[in-house]
């Protein structure tokens, strides 16, 4: 707005003592040509603001003045400050990131020899609209690996250092000899005895799951001296239980299973069930508790909650990083083009390193640029709306909330126009300094 | 997927809650051979004669206009029954689609002078706020007569406001439905359950054969909701449910204490839910259904609840209605199983000879059974024979609403102000979504409830 209202008023500052300008021009014709940009702007920017600044003191049917009780409600209502909260971090992260990372492809790309094809790439995310972009990203956030991206990846790199278990919904049925020890571990509610076989039947391991090793299940049989179980899957799919902690002729053992035998919280022997489930304890084991550790029933890692309400304001800032850094990045080696090779020569020469030369050149030179690229970044940044809106679910919404989405949601789906009149006035507020800036910027350019 | 959650935000606000005593029958749907096929699509197989039971005038070169919040499926099969209208009448009807909430939309293209002549407004409250605004027009004696024919007392009242017929209750949704993957409750020889208790045993059941038990569209707050209804009308009873819709009694009242303990109950266990309480909240109604019906003998989850619009998600997988996909009524939690629908009202904003005319045939059994035989489609419309429904599901649905009486309850956040009951990230729907995160904390859940509740209905 304020570049096209700077573009359409430079006759204005310009203006002849005389009737007549240099160009001999009167003022009437230059009013006639002024004048449908003026109707435009008045129309399209200057009333609407107007209105919402007078609506703003309205209550919410809009026949009562109410004062500042809309700005009250501003600071007052957890949405808005939540909002207001995320924000901030939006202004301080995203446009800081996006630029510093466009300055780092600007600078590396200028050295490759496909360099072009690069930023290109890199560019590319910015022809998308925000709209798309929220809805990859939503996917690329999703919390099934199999479907979002990134926990995918980071779901691969957790299970390459830590394996994940062979029965991990298994859990103790109905009447069962065993309890939950806490840990995810199950013990024996009863000390066991040798030469008395020990059954530890469980269930709820999907017969696909099962691990290859495991064949059918074969009943425990008594050892003199010796401790002998069975561990296994007291069901059968499409059968039920059967004999209720008892082997039946479907069931299938638990091979691979790891079970402890524990005295005074000390492990005094330990055995792998074979593949029918069967396994033998030494005599230490008499009198002791069985345990199947928590090891044996780890659930599959399921990665990140990217959308849950502690990381979805850093997961959305991320995808807006991805479509922006692009466009930092076109503008920085724009400037960087602009950057007197000579310069950098000549502190080579004297022996900076290429760290140094980055330092102490190239950053200094584009300062300017940077400065315009990170508060272009923060005016759009104050306006976010589509990619929270979308990426964020429900759920989580309200712990994303941004100002521009509480508008909306006050405004449109809660029927307060007064309070979302006077959130616009607000953002409006914030942003002024910012354009303020911004101009005043421009302006020393032009005089240079 | 925006799309599919505003479209289920759409679908809740639709619900009718036909609470009740009811439907021993109804809610008997023993679903045992329905071969029916799915939604949509079946109304060849019914026999296509239309009928005529109601006199309209001849309204040639009269041009109306409806809104309605329908998209995809339910918009064309809806603009179906305006044709048969435009052929009766000689008018023109253009259907307007408008975007939820709806009253809102209403409110802007009154502002700009050129309200649609009529609108299928989904919740009571709605049509409330519509006559007090004064831009509902009350129906005319025509479709007065039509709506003391054909309609139950209870359909009748919700559609008035101090008194006047404002509403004609053209669709209605039931939405005490719990649905289940057949194949699931087969290996693990589960039962369908009729009590609560039976639904936990059936749950451990389904759990023991490892498939996870449920699949909570956590994500949309107003599945969460509909949950709580559900048990809070079985276990306290329609008075206090009318109570605490009305927010005459407190939500941090025993009743409520006592439902939310109750759904914790399920909530609370982690390995019960397909994803745990996180997943949950992170899935989105559409991907509760599809995921309770993909993946063969190993779904995601066994069972998913919600209302009978369920068979449209149902029919985006390879699952059929009625033999892989099938459903039983929502346990009774105390005396009796709960009942509970939603519905879409047509309401006249512009009165005129041929508002008030597509008005009354909205009323009559003719409109109803035209989008009947087209699936998915239930009417409160006493008059509309069973067999217009194009399959034995559908068929055993509007049984149960139409036996149901004048025993329904309406959706209760569909009641309640928008601000506490239908946005997205706040009010009930936000603090259901932290009691699912977290369903230890019931007293919290509820003071969290009755504040937002006091500020939304403003006392």
């Amino acid at each position: 707005m304020a570049s096209t209202a700077a573009a359409g008023t430079p006759p204005g500052p310009a203006a002849p003592r005389s009737r007549k300008s240099v160009t001999g021009t009167r003022r009437a014709v230059a009013a006639l040509f002024l004048l449908p940009a003026l109707v435009l702007l008045g129309a399209l920017v200057v009333y609407p603001i107007g209105y919402s600044v007078i609506r703003s003191f309205y209550d919410q049917s809009g026949d009562g003045f109410a004062g500042f009780d809309n700005y009250e409600a501003l600071f007052t209502d957890d949405g808005i400050r939540t909002a207001l909260k995320n924000n901030i971090i939006w202004v301080v992260f995203a446009p800081t990131v996006a630029t510093a990372l466009g300055l780092v492809f600007a600078v590396l790309t200028e050295r490759v020899r496909w360099g072009t094809a690069f930023k290109l790439v890199v560019f590319m995310p910015m022809a998308i609209s925000m709209l798309a972009a929220g809805i990859i990203f939503r996917l690329v956030y999703d919390q099934d690996p199999e479907k979002g991206v990134a926990n995918a990846v980071w779901v691969g790199v957790h299970d390459t250092f830590a394996q994940s278990s062979a029965f991990p919904k298994a859990h103790p049925g109905r009447e069962s000899p065993l309890r939950a020890a806490g840990g995810g571990a199950f013990v024996t509610k009863e000390p066991v005895r040798a030469g008395t076989p020990v059954a530890l039947p469980l269930v709820g391991v999907a017969p696909d799951q099962l691990p290859d090793g495991a064949g059918k299940a074969a009943a425990p049989k008594a050892e003199p001296g010796k401790v002998t179980g069975t561990t296994w899957q007291d069901f059968t799919r499409g059968k039920g239980v059967g004999t209720l902690n008892g082997v039946d002729g479907t069931e299938v053992g638990y091979g691979g299973m790891r079970i402890e035998a524990v005295k005074d919280g000390k492990v005094v022997a330990s055995a792998t069930a074979a593949g029918d489930g069967t396994f033998t304890l030494p005599a230490e084991a008499d009198g002791a508790l069985l345990r199947l550790p928590g090891d044996n029933f780890e659930e599959a890692y399921n990665g990140l909650d990217w959308l849950g309400p502690a990381l979805v304001t850093p997961a959305v800032i991320g995808s807006y990083v991805w479509m922006w850094a692009g466009f930092a990045m076109v503008l920085i080696a724009a400037g960087l083009a602009g950057v007197p090779r000579e310069l950098l020569e000549a502190a080579r020469v004297d022996g900076a390193g290429e760290w140094q030369v980055f330092r102490r050149i190239t950053v200094p030179m584009l300062a300017p640029v940077l400065a315009v690229v990170t508060v272009t970044l923060m005016i759009n940044v104050l306006k976010v709306f589509d990619l929270v809106f979308i990426i964020a679910p429900g759920s989580s919404q309200d712990d994303a909330n941004v100002l521009a989405l509480e508008l909306y949601r006050k405004g449109f789906s809660e029927d307060q126009p007064g309070i979302a009149s006077a959130i616009s006035v607000f953002l409006l507020l914030l942003v002024i300094p910012v354009m303020w800036f911004n101009v005043r910027r421009l302006r020393r350019e032009v005089r240079r | 997927m925006r799309t599919g959650s505003t479209t289920g935000t759409i679908r809740t606000r639709r619900t009718v809650r036909a609470a009740a005593a009811v439907v021993a029958t109804g809610l008997a749907l023993t679903l045992g051979g329905c071969g029916g096929d799915d939604d949509g699509g079946g109304a060849e197989t019914v026999p296509d004669e239309k009928p005529v039971t109601v006199d309209l005038p001849k309204l040639d070169g009269e041009t109306l206009e409806i809104a309605a919040v329908w998209t995809g499926a339910e918009q064309k099969n809806f603009k179906q029954v305006l044709a048969e209208f435009e052929k009766r009448t000689g008018a023109k009807v253009t259907f307007v689609p408008a975007q939820d909430p709806i009253i809102n939309f209403l409110g802007s293209k009154i502002a700009g002078g050129k309200p649609p002549d009529l609108a299928l407004l989904p919740q009571p409250g709605a049509v409330k706020q519509a006559v007090e605004r004064g831009w509902a027009k009350p129906l005319g004696a025509a479709a007065a007569k039509e709506l003391a024919e054909n309609y139950s007392q209870g359909w009748q009242d919700i559609g008035k406001v101090d008194g006047k017929s404002y509403g004609v209750y053209y669709k209605a949704a039931n939405k005490s439905l719990i649905w289940y993957n057949n194949q699931v409750f087969e290996n693990a020889g589960a039962a369908e359950p009729k009590t609560w208790d039976e639904l936990l045993t059936a749950a451990r059941t389904v759990y023991d054969s490892g498939v996870t038990p449920f699949s909570i569209g956590g994500a949309d707050g107003w599945t969460l909701t509909d949950w709580f209804e559900n048990i809070y009308l079985s276990q306290a009873g329609p008075e206090k449910y009318d109570q605490l819709a009305a927010h005459e009694i407190k939500w941090t009242d025993p009743s409520v204490k006592e439902a939310l303990t109750t759904l914790a109950e399920i909530w609370g266990k982690q390995e019960y839910l397909a994803g745990g309480a996180k997943g949950a909240l992170q899935t989105e109604f559409p991907a509760s259904v599809t995921q309770t019906f993909t993946g063969g003998d190993q779904p995601k989850a066994g069972m998913v609840y919600e209302g009978d619009f369920v068979q449209v998600n149902i029919g985006e997988t390879k699952a059929e209605v009625g033999t892989d996909a099938k459903v039983f009524p929502f346990p009774a939690v105390g005396d009796s199983a709960p009942v509970v629908s939603g519905g879409d009202a047509a309401v006249i904003l512009n009165d005129s000879k041929a508002a008030q005319a597509l008005a009354t045939f909205l009323a009559s059994p003719d409109a109803a059974t035209v989008h009947a035989r087209l699936g998915g489609y239930l009417s409160p419309n006493k008059a509309v024979e069973m067999s217009a429904y194009p399959n034995d599901v559908q068929r055993e649905m509007a049984q149960a609403l139409i036996e149901a009486g004048d025993d329904f309850r309406f959706d209760m956040s569909d009641q309640a102000p928008q601000a506490f009951g239908g946005t997205p990230g706040k009010g009930e729907w936000k603090a259901l979504q932290d009691f699912l995160n977290d369903p230890r904390d019931v007293a919290g859940t509820q003071a969290k409830l009755e504040a937002d509740a006091a500020a939304a209905y403003g006392d």
